[in-house]
C-alpha cells in the first residue's frame, strides 16, 4: 500500500462530464424534439499518484468504461479537465496528443480481439515504436521488445516473438498487450475489465503482474472492474460509481469493510464469496439501474435506496468525508 | 525467470480464424476446394488462349478463307462465319478483348468502389452518408440506357466501353467493402491502434486492408464475370467498337445476319458458350473464396434436429 | 429415489483433421429430487459438453458412451424420437448466453408458450395463461410478456430464459453459466430466483460455472471438473475447507475474496490436449504436489469421506506425499 501521496498525482481528473448524442433522426429534428444524450459521466474526479492502483468499479451503465475512454480520448468529454503530470489533456487537438498518447496506454477487455490476427507478437509490440519513432534502428527496437516480454513474464522471448496471437492462450495474449502497452514506458495503464475473460487459474497471474509493475516502476494503474473481490484485493484505493457519479471512494480495505453509501453496502452484500459458510445478509436491490438518459432527481439512487428518505428526492449530495476515516468520501446525506 | 509456459499446450481453436496470420489462405482455399480448382484452371485456360493468340489461332481473324456460313468441317472445326472467317480463330481472337474489357473493367470498378467503401467505411458521418448517396445514385441508373447513350454521344469504342462496364459496377463493391470496413473499424484492435495514437493511413493500410484484401479479392473475382457478361451483352447490342473482335460481337454479327435463320448454329453458340464457360469459371472460383470467408461457425453444439448421438456400447477406454 | 443418474459418461468429438477429442472421460453423478449441484471447472473441462450430453444436444461429430438415467430411463441410449419426449418436460436447460439468444421478432410470451406446444403440455389459451403464471414466477409481470425481447433489460431477459426452461415442468433444470455476463446485483437476483425456485417447485439444479463463489452460495454439492474428468465432489463446505484434491485447493486460492487476506495465486500451465491419450494424472503438469505416481498411473474417482469422492493419490499416501494430505 503505498503511503499517502505527498507527491503530486500523475493523474488527476476534475470534474469529467462526457455525454453520448443520441441521435434524433430527420424526424425528430424537425419536430424539434430536445437533443437527448446518454449521460454517461456526469461530474467524476479522481486522482492517481505514482505507483498507485486505483480501482473504478460498479455495474454496467455506471460509465467507468466511459471515464476511461475520456482519459485516453478515444471518446471526448463535453468538460471537465485532465490533467497528466499538470498538463491538461482536454483542449488539445488529437495531433497534438499522440506525443501524449505515450504516457497513458490501455489494456481492453478482451484478449481474442486486442490483438490484431495477423500480426506476429513481435509486430504488435513493435507497432508502438514505430508510431512513436522510439528505438533508433531495428536492433534497439528487438531489444526493447525482449525487454517488454520480459516484463510481463513471456519468457524465453525468442519462443514468443515470432508467434501469432491464435496460437497464444488467452492469458499470453493478454500478456502481449500488457507488454505492447509497457514498451512506450507509460505513466498510466488503464485497464478496462483486464481478467474478466480470462480463466479463472490464469487471473491471478495477469493481477499480480499488473500489481507488480505497479509498485516496481513508475507505473500507476486505473483499474477498471465490476469484480469488488478483485478490487479489494489488488488496489490502493476503490472508487464505486452509480449512474456516471462516484457514489463512494477510499482505501481499499476501508471501503470493503466500512462501506458508508448503502449502494456501496448493497453491492458488497451481494458478492458471492468463496467460503460456503460465509453466508452474509444480502441487500438485494430491486430492478436495475435507471437509464443514463434521464437519471432520477435529486439523489441519483434513491429510487432503489432502501434506506431513502424525503430530502433525497430533491437533495443531490456531493461527495462528503466520512468522519474518522482517513481519505475516505460518500455521497450521501446519511454521512456526516 | 523461466516460466513452465506449457506453448506446446497451449488452447488451440479447432479451427483458427482464416485471417489469423496465414499467408498461403489463397492457395488454401484453392487447394482445398474442387469447385475452385476447376473455375481457376478454366479461367487460366482462356487467359493462356488469348495471350498466345496469333501463335494458336489456324487463321487470321479477319480474312476469309471460304464461303459464308460454311458447316463445321475437319479444317474449320467450328465453320465459317458470315464473313467466310474461320470461326476457330475469331473465338481465340474474340477472347483477348474480352477479357482485357472484364478485367479492365473490374480493375476500375474495383479502385473506385473500393476506395469508396474504405472511407465511407472508415470516416462514417457525413462523408459517409455524402459518398452513399453518390452511391445510390449510380446504382439507380439504367444500364443499357447509359451505355446506349455514352455509344451515341461519344461513339463506340472500347475505352468507353470499359468506361460505361465500370461504372455500373462499383457501386456494389462499394456497398460490399464498406460493410466490411466498418465491423472492422470496431475491432479492439482498431481502436488500440487509435489509442495508441497512429495515424488513420497506418490503421487503413495494415489493419482494415488486410482484413478486406481477401473479401476485395472474391468480389473482384464475381466482378470480372458480370463485365465479361456485360460487354458480351452490350456487344451484341450493337454499342461496342464494330471493328473489334470480341465474343460479343461476334454473336452480334452472327444475329443481324441471321446465322439462325440459315441454321448456321456455330456461328451463335460456341461464341456464347465462351462466355458461359468464363463467367462460371469465375462464380466458382469467387464463390469459393467467399464461402471459405464466411465465419467458420464452430462445430454446431446445440443441434438437436437430425444430429444424434450415437451410443457405441462398450467404445473408448477407461 | 434418484432423479437423475450420469454413469460413466465418456463423449468423443471427431477432429477436421481425423483425430478425435475425448472431451468427457468418465463422468458420474446423481441427482436427488430438490438438490442444487454445481458443477465447476474451466474453460475446455468439458461441463457443457456434459450437459448437453444429458439433454441429447451433441452434434453429429460426436459419439457418446454410458448412461444418463432419468427416473430410471436411459435417456442417452435412445434415438432421437425416444429422447425428444423427455427433453424439456423432464429435464430442460438454460443455455450459456440464453438471454442473447431469444428470437428478437416474436414477444416473450410466444416464445415461452412456444415449447409448451411442440411437446403438447398446453396448448393456446391455456398455453398463454401458464406463460403468463410463469413470467410471474420468475418475477415479472405477465403483461410484460407481450413485449419483445430487446424491450427487456439483461437481467429480465435472463429471467425469461428461466420461464421458457421452465414451460413444460420438467424436474431436472440445467443451467449453464446462468448468471456470468451479468452484473453483481442482478446475478444476486437471478440466483435467489433460482434457488426459490428449486425450493417451491421441487426442482433439481445442476449449475455449471466456472465461477466457484457462486456455486458456494447456491448449492449445496458440486462437482470439480478438469481435463473431462470429475476429479473432486462433495458437499462445497468440505471443498472449500478440506479439499481433498491439488485443483480443487488451487482453485480456490486463485479466487480472491472480498475479505481475503491471504495471497491470490495463480495456477500455471494450461489443460492438457485432449486429443491424445492421456498418461497418468491429467493434472500432474501444473500440480504443486505431484510426484512419481502421478506421471504413471492414473488416479481413479474413489470415496474419500462422508459422500466425498476425489481423484488423487495424495489421499492414498498421506505418508509418502510428505506433507499433510
Amino acid at each position: 500500500m503505498s503511503a499517502v501521496a505527498t507527491d503530486p498525482p500523475v493523474l488527476e481528473v476534475r470534474d469529467l462530464v462526457t455525454r453520448y448524442p443520441i441521435r434524433r433522426g430527420v424526424l425528430g429534428t424537425l419536430r424539434r424534439e430536445p437533443q437527448q444524450a446518454v449521460h454517461a459521466v456526469e461530474g467524476v474526479s479522481l486522482s492517481l499518484g505514482a505507483g498507485e492502483m486505483l480501482a473504478l468499479v460498479g455495474e454496467s451503465g455506471c460509465g467507468k468504461t466511459t471515464v476511461a475512454q475520456s482519459i485516453i480520448r478515444l471518446v471526448d468529454p463535453v468538460s471537465g479537465t485532465i490533467e497528466l503530470d499538470g498538463r491538461d489533456l482536454t483542449g488539445l487537438s488529437q495531433r497534438a496528443l499522440r506525443p501524449i498518447r505515450r504516457s497513458v496506454q490501455m489494456i481492453y477487455q478482451d484478449p481474442y480481439e486486442s490483438l490484431d490476427p495477423r500480426l506476429r507478437v513481435r509486430q504488435a509490440i513493435e507497432e508502438p515504436l514505430v508510431i512513436h519513432h522510439v528505438g533508433g534502428d531495428r536492433t534497439e527496437r528487438r531489444r526493447l521488445i525482449e525487454e517488454a516480454l520480459a516484463r510481463v513474464e513471456l519468457t524465453p522471448p525468442s519462443m514468443f516473438l515470432e508467434r501469432f496471437p491464435h496460437e497464444l492462450s488467452g492469458g499470453q495474449r493478454q500478456r502481449v498487450a500488457i507488454a505492447a502497452s509497457l514498451v512506450l514506458d507509460p505513466k498510466v495503464l488503464v485497464a478496462d475489465e483486464p481478467v474478466s475473460m480470462l480463466d479463472v487459474s490464469v487471473r491471478a497471474g495477469v493481477l499480480r503482474l499488473l500489481d507488480g509493475l505497479r509498485r516496481s516502476g513508475n507505473l500507476s494503474v486505473l483499474m477498471i472492474t465490476h469484480d469488488l473481490s478483485t478490487a479489494a484485493h489488488f488496489a490502493d484505493r476503490i472508487a464505486v460509481m452509480y449512474l456516471g457519479r462516484i457514489v463512494e471512494e477510499g482505501p481499499a480495505r476501508q471501503v470493503v469493510r466500512d462501506p458508508q453509501h448503502p449502494y456501496t453496502k448493497a453491492l458488497l452484500s451481494v458478492v458471492p464469496k468463496r467460503d460456503p459458510r460465509e453466508r452474509s445478509e444480502l441487500q438485494i436491490l430491486t430492478g436495475e439501474p435507471p437509464n443514463p438518459v434521464e437519471p432520477p432527481s435529486g439523489c441519483r439512487f434513491h429510487p432503489r435506496c432502501p434506506v431513502a428518505l424525503d430530502r433525497c428526492r430533491t437533495e443531490d449530495p456531493a461527495l462528503r468525508d466520512v468522519p474518522g476515516a482517513d481519505e475516505h468520501r460518500a455521497a450521501c446525506v446519511l454521512v456526516g | 525467470m523461466i516460466r513452465q509456459d506449457t506453448l506446446s499446450e497451449a488452447p488451440e481453436d479447432l479451427q483458427p480464424d482464416l485471417a489469423g496470420g496465414q499467408r498461403n489462405w489463397l492457395r488454401k482455399v484453392i487447394a482445398d476446394s474442387t469447385q475452385a480448382k476447376v473455375g481457376l484452371i478454366v479461367l487460366l485456360i482462356f487467359v493462356v488462349i488469348s495471350i498466345f493468340a496469333p501463335l494458336i489461332a489456324p487463321f487470321d481473324p479477319r480474312q476469309q478463307v471460304g464461303p459464308v456460313y460454311a458447316p463445321p468441317s475437319l479444317q474449320h472445326p467450328l465453320g465459317l462465319d458470315d464473313g467466310g472467317v474461320d470461326m476457330l480463330s475469331l473465338l481465340i481472337y474474340g477472347g483477348r478483348i474480352s477479357l482485357i474489357v472484364g478485367f479492365a473493367a473490374t480493375l476500375i470498378a474495383m479502385v473506385i468502389g473500393g476506395g469508396i467503401g474504405i472511407f465511407s467505411g472508415y470516416y462514417g458521418g457525413r462523408t459517409d452518408q455524402a459518398l452513399m448517396r453518390t452511391t445510390d445514385y449510380f446504382l439507380v441508373i439504367p444500364d443499357l440506357p447509359l451505355a446506349i447513350i455514352v455509344a451515341a454521344v461519344w461513339g463506340p469504342s472500347l475505352q468507353h466501353l470499359i468506361f460505361v462496364i465500370a461504372l455500373l459496377l462499383w457501386t456494389t463493391t462499394a456497398r460490399i467493402i464498406r460493410a466490411q470496413v466498418k465491423s472492422v473499424r470496431e475491432r479492439v484492435y482498431v481502436k488500440r491502434a487509435r489509442s495508441l495514437g497512429a495515424s488513420d493511413f497506418r490503421i487503413i493500410t495494415r489493419h482494415v486492408l488486410p482484413q478486406i484484401g481477401p473479401l476485395l479479392i472474391a468480389n473482384t473475382v464475381l466482378t470480372i464475370a458480370v463485365a465479361i457478361f456485360d460487354e458480351t451483352a452490350l456487344a451484341f447490342l450493337g454499342l461496342a467498337d464494330p471493328t473489334s473482335i470480341t465474343w460479343g460481337t461476334t454473336i452480334e454479327f452472327s444475329f443481324l445476319r441471321t446465322a439462325i435463320s440459315s441454321g448456321a448454329w456455330w456461328a451463335v453458340i460456341p461464341a456464347g458458350l465462351c462466355v458461359a464457360l468464363v463467367i462460371m469459371a469465375c462464380f466458382w472460383l469467387g464463390q469459393a473464396i467467399e464461402d471459405a470467408l464466411n465465419p467458420r461457425l464452430k462445430v454446431s453444439y446445440v443441434s438437436p434436429r437430425g444430429f444424434r448421438c450415437r451410443a457405441v456400447p462398450g467404445a473408448g477406454d477407461a | 429415489m434418484t432423479l437423475l443418474e450420469v454413469r460413466d459418461l465418456h463423449v468423443w468429438f471427431d477432429l477436421p483433421d481425423g483425430g478425435r477429442l475425448h472431451a468427457v472421460r468418465g463422468v458420474s453423478f446423481e441427482l436427488e429430487a430438490g438438490e442444487r449441484v454445481g458443477l465447476v471447472g474451466e474453460s475446455g473441462c468439458g461441463k457443457t459438453t456434459t450437459i448437453l450430453a444429458m439433454l441429447g444436444l451433441l452434434p453429429a461429430s460426436a459419439t457418446v458412451a454410458g448412461a444418463v438415467l432419468l427416473d430410471g430411463t436411459n435417456v442417452l441410449a435412445a434415438d432421437e424420437d425416444e429422447t425428444r419426449p423427455h427433453r424439456w418436460t423432464d429435464i430442460s436447460m438454460v443455455f450459456q448466453g440464453a438471454m442473447n439468444a431469444l428470437n428478437p421478432v416474436k414477444t416473450v410470451q410466444s416464445q415461452i408458450v412456444e415449447p409448451m406446444a411442440l411437446h403438447g403440455t398446453a396448448f393456446g389459451a391455456e398455453a398463454k395463461a401458464k406463460a403468463g403464471e410463469l413470467l410471474e414466477l420468475v418475477g415479472i409481470s405477465a403483461a410484460a410478456g407481450a413485449r419483445y425481447p430487446h424491450e427487456f433489460s439483461g437481467g429480465m431477459r435472463q429471467r425469461a430464459a428461466l420461464a421458457m426452461a421452465l414451460a413444460c415442468d420438467p424436474k431436472v433444470l440445467l443451467a449453464d453459466e446462468p448468471t456470468t455476463a451479468l452484473d453483481v446485483m442482478v446475478q444476486a437476483q437471478i440466483l435467489e430466483l433460482m434457488l426459490r425456485l428449486t425450493r417451491e417447485l421441487g426442482l433439481a439444479l445442476v449449475l455449471v460455472t466456472h465461477d466457484l463463489p457462486v456455486v458456494a452460495q447456491v448449492c449445496e454439492r458440486a462437482a470439480v471438473m478438469y481435463a473431462g474428468e470429475i476429479v473432486e465432489a462433495g458437499r462445497l463446505d468440505d471443498l472449500f475447507h478440506e479439499p481433498k484434491h491439488p485443483y480443487t485447493r488451487m482453485l480456490f486460492a486463485a479466487t480472491p475474496d472480498l475479505y481475503g487476506e491471504g495471497e491470490v495465486l495463480s495456477i500455471p500451465g494450461a489443460p492438457p490436449r485432449l486429443d491424445r491419450d492421456l498418461v497418468g494424472c491429467p493434472f500432474r503438469a501444473r500440480c504443486d504436489r505431484a510426484f512419481d505416481r502421478c506421471k504413471v498411473e492414473s488416479p481413479l474417482l474413489v470415496p474419500v469421506g462422508d459422500g466425498r469422492v476425489a481423484a488423487c493419490h495424495l489421499n492414498d499416501e498421506p505418508v509418502a506425499a510428505g506433507a499433510d494430505a
